[in-house]
Parts: C-alpha cells; structure tokens; sequence
C-alpha cells in the first residue's frame, strides 16, 4: 500500500470534464428522453466520436406469462421474431443485416424480453426497419419454426450437461419454491415440444405492444434525429389487449438448509451454488447489498470468497458472488467450481464466511475499497456505445432520474457498514440457505 | 474523428513500446506483452506458460500477492492476463488519472516476483481445477484430441493448459527458471492506448524501465510440424446426448500473404470471425455452411475460425449436429461446400459483404480503448502494428481468385483432421477421467 492513493483523494468522475463533454457521465443535459403517446420510452445520448450506433432496449413480456405447461413460450417467440416476417424470409432478414455488418438480436427474459443492436450510423434506419418488422410484423413460417425448435431442444440438451447451469438450476428450485423464479425462462423439453406455432402468433399478439417499452440509442446519431425515427417506426403502434404484468407471489422462506444435488455422470468438476433470494433493485438497501457483495464475493480477485477458497484453501479455479438485483426479489448466491471430492469442503468454508458476513460489520476500509471500486469503475462501464446504451436503459427500468450517475458517486459513498451488515442479515442467514450442487 | 497520435519506439534495454493517444474518454489501458507461450513449452512442462501467469498475481515483495488483487479494483480498474500458444499478456485499464499504479506494477512484476512454494502448492490445485472445468465441455475434449492428432512434433501439439501429469509434477524451479528466462525487457512490448500526452508518457515508461537490463535470448528449439500427407481423424466419447464435428485444415501463420484470402474464405463458408477481444460478434446466418448445414436440416448450429499465429496453425469450422442426423451426413455435407469453393471463385458481393463485416466489426472494436491496445500488442507478437493497421485494405484486395486459390491449397483433404465428439448418454464413459 505504498504507490498509490487512498480512496479519500479520490475524485468523482464528473471531475474529469475538462477534457471535453464527452468525458462526463449521462446528464439531464446531454441525454433526450422522450414518452411518444402510445407509451413508448425514447432514450437517446449522441456520441460523435464514432462512427456507429448501439440500440437496446424492452418490452413488458416475459417468461412471468408462460403457463407451466407450456414454459419457455416466451422466449421461443422472441427467438423466433427474425426468422421471417410480412417485409421479408428469413434470408432475406439476415441479408440485409449481415450485408450491413450490422446485428440485432432478441433475448426473452423472466419479466421483460429484451432486443439490441448495433450498425454503422448510415445503417441505423435498416435496423429501425428490422426491429418494427420483427416486432410488429412476425410471421412464425412454419419450417422456420420447426427449426428453431430443433435448434432449442439441442440448447437444452447442452444445458443438462453444463454443471454451471444446471447447479444454478437446482438452486432456483430451492430458493424459490413455487415462485416463478424457479422456473428456467428457456423452458423444458416436454414443454418446449408443446408449444406450436398458433401459440407464438398469440403470444405475439396479444402480448407484445408500446406499453412499457422502452428504446435507447446510442452513438453517431443526433437525438432529434433518432426521435423522429423511432417515432415513424413505432409512433402508430398500438395494443387494446397488451395485459399488465402479473403480480410476483410472496416468496416462501426457508426454515433450513436444504441441500439437492443433480448428478450429471462422467464431468470432472462440480459446481456449487449457494444463497438465497436478495433484494429487488429498488429495495432501499440494494447499493448496501450491493456493496456487501463485492466485499464478500467480488473485489479484488473474487472478494473473501475467492481468498478463502481460491487464494488459501487452492479449491477452485472461480468463486465468487453475485447479487441479482432486478424487478423482483433477485438471488444472492456464491458460485464455485470444484473437484467433485472438494464439494463438501467448499460448502463449508463458503458457509462459514457467509456466517461471518452477516454477524460481523465488514470493515472499514474493505466498505471504501468497494466504494471507491464502484466510483471509479463507472467512466470503464459507459467507455462504449452500448455501455451507455445499458446505463440509459436502467435508469428507465428502475426510475432512477436523469441525474442518476450525476448522483451516483455520494449515493455509493453515502453507505456505512451497519447499513452492510443489516442488508447481510436480512437476506442471508448461514443455516438456512439454498444448496444446489451438480457434478459426477 | 481521429483525434489520435501515435509512437512506436524500442528502448535501450530492448522493449518495445507502442503508444495511442486517444482524448475521448479519461480511460487509459496499459498493456505487457511477453513473446511466450505453450509453443515454448516442452514435455514435461506443458502448461507452464500459463501457471507462471498464474503466478505473476502471487506478489512482488513491494506488492505482496493481497497487496496487489486490491490496488487495482480500489482504483476502479480492470485487470486481467491470457495465455495463448504464442504470448502472455498482461493489462489494467483504469481511469486515467490512476495509470501510474499500473506502470509501477508491471514493471515491478517483470522482474520481482517471489513464486514462494506455498503459493506454488495451493495454485497448482487452483490449476488442475481450471482444467477440470474445461474437461467439462465437449468441446474442450474434441479440441485437445484435434490439436494433438494435427501436430505430432510442433509444440502447437498441447493446450495451453498443459497435461494433467504436468500440472501434477512441476516444481517451484522449474516455474521460476521459465519465468526468468522470458519476463525481461527485450522479449516484451508494452502498449497503451487512452488519454496521455505520448511525450510524458514515453518518458516515465524510461524512468520505470531503464534499471531492468536485458536477458540473454533462450535458445528455442521450436521443431516445425513436418507437411501432413493424409487425412487424420479423432473420436472422442463422452457424455451427454449432443455430437459435436470439428474439421480441421493446417494454415499458414499470420504474416503469410495468403491469410487475408483464407479470412475471407473462412468469412464467406462460416461467417465474420471476431478479432477483437472486447465486444461481440456479427451472425453468420448468410453464411455458406450455415445455408447448407443449418438451413438443410443437418445441424444446429456452425462457426468457423483462423487464429493470428507466428507459425502454421490451424483454421477450424465447428458444427452441432442435429439429433435426428448422422456425423457423417453432416461432415458429407461440409465437405462438398469445400469442394465447391475450391471449384467456383466466389461472386463479387459475397466478397464485398465480409469486407464491410470486418469494416464494421473494427469501427465497433475501436469504440473500447482496452480494444485499441490489446490490438498494438497482439499484432506485434505475430507480425506489427502495420499488420492491423492495413488489415481492411489488405481484406479489400482479396481477388476471389485468391479465395478459390487458398481453399484448394489448404482446404484439401491431405491437410485435414477430423474430430468426432460422440455422446454416449448419461453412461460414465471408461476412460474418460484420469486418475490422479
């Protein structure tokens, strides 16, 4: 601890302007929001340094809507919106894009499902284009269908095999018992094999529309211009039927550890995945969980958990924690892959600094050094189009305000370690934790 | 646009020293780059390239090893290293102001690390884990078994995680005696790109490195793989219910002339490769082999890639078989997508398409100024920075001719391996697990 500063000199990256407006994070003054009449968000921030567009956003469909017996309908459809639609084939869709360099993809998530892409900025009206076919005007063919379903299946014969996956899977089935969270948004096999192609046009009829959707856009485009464009692309849009979306249940607490095991024969490594339902991104203790966790599981190399288990104890390769934040209760659980003999010491030493994190405060200065981690770390996130594209998109999911980053530095500074320790305990608790172990 | 500036120097000590100045963000990425890797590795010590990377991160005696995972994330910086068959690398990107603790790092860990045995000990397991975790995935087993059955005498035969047996018995002495052979000045480029004055920049990197004196060069005795005359093919048999196919053709190293037309050749059969190491890829849905494979029904998916060697490496496509298909209907399949490149030149447009893919990948790749310097370094560990810099002209002077030229030169049967990764089910395999 000779060289370098401590985090008390540290200065918030909006210190850094003198350089240049392009050296400050999003503003009220520099980023365009607009809500067109249909309901529709419109996030815009120029960045004329380059010669391209990123362009994400969502809208309020998710997994949350399938029905059990036909999960992973969701994310089929929106895995299915490029392969053909009222404009174009399938070929055709892609030639244009691939013809451009540029790419658009769609992602279904558990609340909302989620699209993004990015072109050279003489290319931004073709990917407008795209995204108002692909969500407007899906046409499911029927061999495409077939295809992708083929193509879906062989992804769920791969995730059985990946001991990552499916530890996490065991996971969610503990942690969240009859929740939705215990559902894998991608479905099962039995499942995805019912779904048939009247139900992705309903699904995409009924479901998808302007209400709550959200658009960012990213790049070497001016805001005024990328409003007008979005509103001719989706200005007209409209959707009587569009459902609100569901209410989440009340999630069941466990009373005990409960430990399962998937066993997937003939690996070499096992992975562990241990916690328990977290806060929701807008619980008022998220930024102390969040810091929490990078003390525990992040800073550094992997925080505690990673000095434990890797750096002392030599058991894995990777250990770490997260924490899931989001709409809804999120998890909060430690990863680790291990030598299938090691599973029980792992769990231990995991155990016991999780018992740790949550009956003693952290410390002082592992709070700072995490704070100043996060401070200083934001100017790296926001570095390209689609960092910034991300960071406008949270601030509409969360309703975190324009000056959000503006805030951010005093917001993380502002933290104490009770306030740590309070969110530790009231998330985690040593003996009563959800267990999921797959491996030999 | 370009608001940039640029310098390319070597010291006295022998390091080579690449500077971008780039003003659109506070954000300065700092790269070392030594010249070693798996491909100087012998039996016996195959994975120790990337254990001693392994342990550059255990402590300097001015940065003890919990010293040191701390100073750069308190920072806000990102930090990490790679092992490749040819280079380790080392970088932190980190606001700009803070840039200094990064310099006095890598250089301090050039030349000072400790490699005590107890943190020999507990990496080694940490070590074996990381490979247990890739024997995991189907396709870390197919590749291994391609890449051996492709070079029988080049050390390009290994992965750059090393032989379990070899992860099991190398020592202290053998780790630091690498070390010290290959971390010195004159077999290492240091490259930053980001918000400095090139001036300023230039003249602490001296400061920081002018005490590190040069090594005398390691003998390398780097056998080249004699030419393959005939078809190979590997099987390997593992669990799970998905057959994976990976076909094989030796290409030549980076620097040769016929790279550009075999990237143009691998972008139109199985799409735009990504070179850059920050920030995703493009579709290949246009692609030859994803029209005849996936689009006919024989697979799920197909991806194909040439990687930028100082020697013949090799150029790879990669396909998921359908369930309801046989690996050989499939492998059939691809190889008469081969033969008809190697019959027809390709059409102008198709042309003209991957070359506006990898325009557009590289303005996307230019976006992130950890790109930019990773690109200074990694062209010159297998020709120059020149090399990036007229990549896209040297793309746009591919001929189809060229691209018809190059699949029947190396796309031929004699230069291929086959690789079958066969799934028995949820049965333990015999054989698959080494005892250790």
């Amino acid at each position: 601890m000779r060289l370098y500063r401590s985090f008390n000199e540290f200065g918030s990256p909006l210190a850094l302007q003198g350089a240049g407006a392009a050296h400050s994070v999003p503003n009220p003054e520099d980023i365009r929001r607009v809500q067109l009449p249909n309901g529709i968000v419109v996030l815009s921030r120029a960045n004329l340094n380059s010669p391209s567009i990123s362009l994400s956003g969502y809208l309020q469909v998710g997994g949350i809507f399938d029905p059990d017996e036909k999960l992973g309908l969701a994310n089929f459809t929106s895995a299915a919106l490029l392969r053909g639609t009222r404009k174009r084939d399938f070929q055709g869709i892609y030639d244009a894009l691939e013809s451009a360099g540029a790419s658009l993809g769609f992602d279904g998530g558990t609340h909302t499902m989620n699209f993004g892409g990015k072109a050279l900025v003489e290319d931004l009206s073709l990917l407008l284009d795209l995204l108002v076919e692909a969500l407007r005007y899906p046409t499911f063919p029927a061999e495409q269908v077939e295809r992708l379903r083929s193509q879906l299946l062989t992804g769920l014969a791969i995730r059985a095999q990946n001991t990552g996956e499916m530890a996490a899977q065991t996971f969610d089935q503990i942690a969240y018992a009859n929740h939705p969270y215990s559902r894998p948004e991608d479905g099962y096999p039995e499942t995805v094999q019912a779904i048939n192609r009247d139900d992705l046009l309903a699904f995409q009829q009924k479901m998808y529309g302007p209400a709550g959707m959200v658009i960012a856009i990213v790049g070497a485009a001016e805001p005024d211009r990328v409003l007008e464009m979005v509103a001719a692309a989706f200005g007209d849009w409209s959707n009587t039927d569009q459902p609100t979306p569901p209410e989440l249940p009340e999630l069941a607490v466990l009373e005990e550890l409960v430990r399962r095991k998937t066993t997937i024969p003939g690996k070499s490594q096992a992975d562990i995945v241990l916690g328990a339902p977290g806060p929701t991104r807008l619980s008022p203790d998220y930024i102390a969980a969040s810091l929490g966790n990078s003390v525990l599981g992040q800073f550094g190399m992997m925080g505690r958990i990673g000095e434990t288990v890797r750096e002392r104890a030599g058991l894995a390769y990777y250990a770490s924690s997260s924490l899931g934040g989001g709409i809804g209760p999120g998890p909060w659980r430690v990863v680790a892959g291990v030598d299938p003999e090691n599973v029980e010491r792992a769990t231990q030493l995991i155990q016991q600094e999780i018992a740790r994190f949550v009956s003693e405060p952290v410390e002082a200065n592992e709070l700072a050094d995490s704070q100043a981690n996060y401070i200083g770390r934001l100017p790296l996130s926001l570095e390209s189009n689609a960092g910034v594209a991300r960071a406008l998109l949270n601030l509409e999911r969360y309703d975190l305000g324009l000056d959000y980053y503006v805030r951010y530095p005093d917001i993380i500074r502002s933290v104490t370690v009770e306030e740590v320790l309070e969110a530790a305990g009231r998330y985690l608790h040593p003996q009563r934790l959800a267990v999921g172990i797959a491996g030999p | 646009m370009d608001n940039t500036s640029y310098l390319k120097t070597q010291l006295s000590n022998g390091m080579l020293v690449l500077l971008k100045e780039i003003n659109t963000a506070p954000i300065i990425s700092h790269w070392v780059w030594y010249r070693v890797g798996s491909r100087n590795e012998i039996p016996g010590i195959t994975g120790i390239s990337h254990w001693v990377e392994h342990m550059q991160f255990k402590g300097t005696p001015r940065y003890p090893a919990s010293v040191l995972d701390k100073a750069i994330s308190r920072e806000g910086g990102m930090w990490n290293a790679f092992t490749y068959l040819d280079w380790t690398t080392y970088f932190e990107t980190m606001p700009a102001e803070k840039i200094e603790l990064a310099l006095q790092l890598e250089a301090d860990r050039m030349v000072n690390s400790l490699f005590e045995a107890e943190e020999v000990a507990s990496e080694r397991t940490v070590i074996i884990s990381e490979r247990q975790g890739n024997e995991n995935e189907p396709l870390f087993l197919l590749g291994e078994e391609l890449q051996s059955a492709a070079f029988r005498v080049h050390p390009y035969h290994h992965e750059v995680i090393g032989d379990l047996s070899d992860l099991l018995t190398m020592q202290r002495e053998d780790l630091y005696r690498h070390y010290r052979s290959y971390y010195a000045p004159n077999n290492a480029v240091l490259t930053m790109a980001g918000d400095f004055k090139i001036d300023a920049m230039l003249a602490q990197i001296q400061e920081l490195y002018a005490m590190i004196p040069a090594v005398e060069e390691t003998k390398q005795n780097i056998r080249p793989e004699p030419l393959q005359s005939g078809e190979r093919q590997v099987t390997v048999e593992g669990p799970g219910e998905t057959t994976y196919i990976q076909v094989a053709h030796r290409t030549p190293p980076a620097a040769h002339p016929d790279f550009f037309a075999l990237t143009v050749m691998d972008s139109l059969l199985s799409g735009a490769s990504n070179l850059n190491m920050f920030g995703g890829g493009l579709s290949n849905k246009t692609s030859r082999l994803y029209r005849a494979l996936v689009e006919g029904d024989l697979a799920v998916s197909v991806f194909g890639g040439l990687q930028a060697t100082i020697d013949p490496f090799l150029h790879t496509f990669t396909v998921v078989v359908r369930p309801d298909r046989t690996p050989e209907q499939v492998l059939s399949r691809l190889l008469e997508e081969i033969q008809r490149i190697q019959e027809t030149p390709p059409p102008v447009d198709e042309l003209a398409r991957a070359v506006k893919q990898a325009r557009a990948l590289f303005a996307y790749g230019s976006e992130s100024i950890t790109n930019q310097a990773f690109w200074m370094g990694f062209s010159e560990m297998f020709a120059t920075y020149d090399w990036f810099s007229g990549y896209l002209d040297d793309l746009a002077a591919v001929k189809p001719e060229d691209v018809q030229r190059v699949a029947q030169i190396y796309l031929r049967r004699q230069n291929r391996v086959v690789g079958f990764y066969l799934p028995t089910g949820d049965g333990e395999m015999p054989g698959m697990k080494v005892d250790s």
